[in-house]
């Protein structure tokens, strides 16, 4: 009586219906409170990245001392205010989207693998007497399985690396995953970004020699991820040349 | 069934038939979220409710699947079980939800839950089945959570992220790794069969004594 095909897909159908129906419900009801999870993460990250992040104090609270600005990538100039963009919600990922908002990058040029580039970015940045302190941009490039995203964070003579941060990306963990390791993280404060001119940071493959002369240039690889270190080093290549964040550094340089 | 045999099936799972130490299920994630009490405390907690509560409806509508497509039937059911575990972490411990990342995941692929799903449930009224799913939960949570109090405390030296051994105590990396958690799983198998002798197994074949041929003692006595 079980077995006839009518009741197997009956039985089947059912079961299925049923659950997804209380899948999708689940996933519903809880989208605001995960979205807001997911945005006071992205918000630790940068604080993080900075290394300005104090856990006794809210997160609100301390994103709220950061400066924010439009960026515009072609001419490097900041807006406090562009067109009807809030810059609170403005989200330079979804602006990919649009065809007059994004352009493709040149695939000569496009060595971190990100197809298209935003017209206008949103740089975050504290201040210290009226004048920049630390510098966070936000950075992303292919790596292994998929596009690491994540802020790196400069000292205000916009070369020193205060710190670097992922919070989004699919890398094996214990492997490339160890791009959230602290300690590797670590190995990043300090190194300098540019060499008269070019990027020359980059992640070598092994651990770095610190009596080399180019020793704050170089990043130890994480053993067992080439592909993901490759993937870091090219992304800090491309958003520190002409066509991410250089004109940028190039004005804030001028002012101070 | 009587009072009695509710209190067997809740209390059995616990020590007596532990479902890692007795039958050496769920290894996989007693190795991998066992470095630290927090997130180990979650995992028993999502795994405990997930257990009991696919035990509680597979059982309500056992007699309804087919027996062609019953693993699949209970899948569905696991399944969801552990997207909602999911969801909810995802919405109200969004850090630890991080820090387990695929590992609430793969509860669907737990062999205690599937193993307790057909083994059980197939056969058993709702009430028992949720309490020997509970039973099987619990039981899980002691193992992962004795291992996980070892490895924090001698590995990291806190409890719970808290320092308890203050700042000369040195890290020990090989308890923060997973291969530690098969040495401690060791120990407590080998403790409790010490205990408990009838949960020794009979060996399958006897090994001979350790002996050298005479030709090759010869030989290499000429090297």
């Amino acid at each position: 009586m079980n077995e006839t095909i009518i009741r197997t897909l009956g039985v089947t159908l059912g079961v299925c219906l049923l659950c997804s129906l209380f899948v999708s419900f689940t996933a519903v009801s809880l989208r605001d409170q995960q979205n807001t999870n997911k945005l006071n993460d992205k918000r630790i990250k940068i604080l993080e990245a900075a290394n300005i992040y104090n856990e006794s104090i809210s997160v609100e609270d301390q994103f709220k001392n950061l400066e924010i600005r439009f960026l515009d990538f072609d001419t490097g100039e900041t807006y406090r205010e562009y067109k009807d963009f809030d810059i609170d919600k403005y989200d330079q990922l979804q602006s990919l989207r649009f065809s007059d908002q994004s352009k493709p990058v040149p695939a000569d040029k496009d060595i971190a693998i990100i197809k298209n580039r935003e017209n206008i970015g949103k740089i975050y940045f504290s201040t210290k007497d009226n004048k920049i302190d630390k510098l966070i941009l936000p950075i992303r490039g292919y790596g292994l399985w998929g596009t690491l995203y994540g802020y790196i964070a400069i000292e205000n003579d916009f070369n020193t690396v205060v710190g670097i941060e992922f919070y989004e990306h699919k890398e094996t963990p214990g492997l490339g995953g160890e791009v959230d390791n602290p300690n590797w993280k670590n190995i990043w404060v300090g190194k300098e970004i540019y060499q008269s001119g070019d990027v020359k940071l980059q992640v070598i493959k092994g651990a770095v020699d610190q009596n080399m002369n180019d020793a704050k240039y170089m990043v130890d690889g994480l053993s067992g991820a080439t592909l993901t270190s490759r993937g870091v080093s090219n992304m800090i290549e491309y958003w520190f040349s002409d066509s991410g964040y250089l004109k940028l550094l190039e004005n804030f340089d001028y002012e101070s | 069934m009587s009072l009695k045999q509710y209190k067997e099936v809740l209390v059995n799972p616990l020590i007596k038939e532990n479902p890692i130490t007795l039958q050496i299920l769920g290894i996989c994630s007693a190795l991998a979220v066992t470095s630290n009490l927090n997130v180990t405390l979650i995992m028993c907690i999502a795994l405990t409710s997930v257990v009991s509560l696919s035990n509680l409806f597979i059982s309500i509508i056992r007699n309804y699947i087919p027996s062609s497509v019953r693993i699949i039937v209970q899948m569905t059911i696991i399944a969801t079980l552990v997207i909602l575990v999911d969801e909810l972490l995802k919405a109200y411990d969004y850090e630890t939800s991080k820090k387990l990342s695929v590992f609430v995941g793969l509860i669907i692929t737990n062999c205690i839950v599937m193993g307790r799903a057909e083994a059980f449930a197939m056969k058993e009224k709702p009430f028992v089945s949720f309490l020997d799913g509970l039973g099987n939960g619990i039981g899980y949570s002691l193992i992962l959570i004795g291992v996980a109090f070892i490895r924090e405390l001698f590995g990291a030296g806190t409890l719970f992220g808290i320092p308890i051994f203050g700042d000369w105590y040195p890290t020990n990396n090989l308890l923060l790794l997973p291969p530690s958690s098969f040495i401690i799983i060791g120990l407590f198998i080998w403790l409790i069969r010490g205990y408990n002798n009838d949960q020794i197994e009979e060996d399958e074949f006897d090994l001979s004594k350790h002996s050298v041929s005479p030709d090759l003692n010869k030989r290499e006595l000429n090297v």
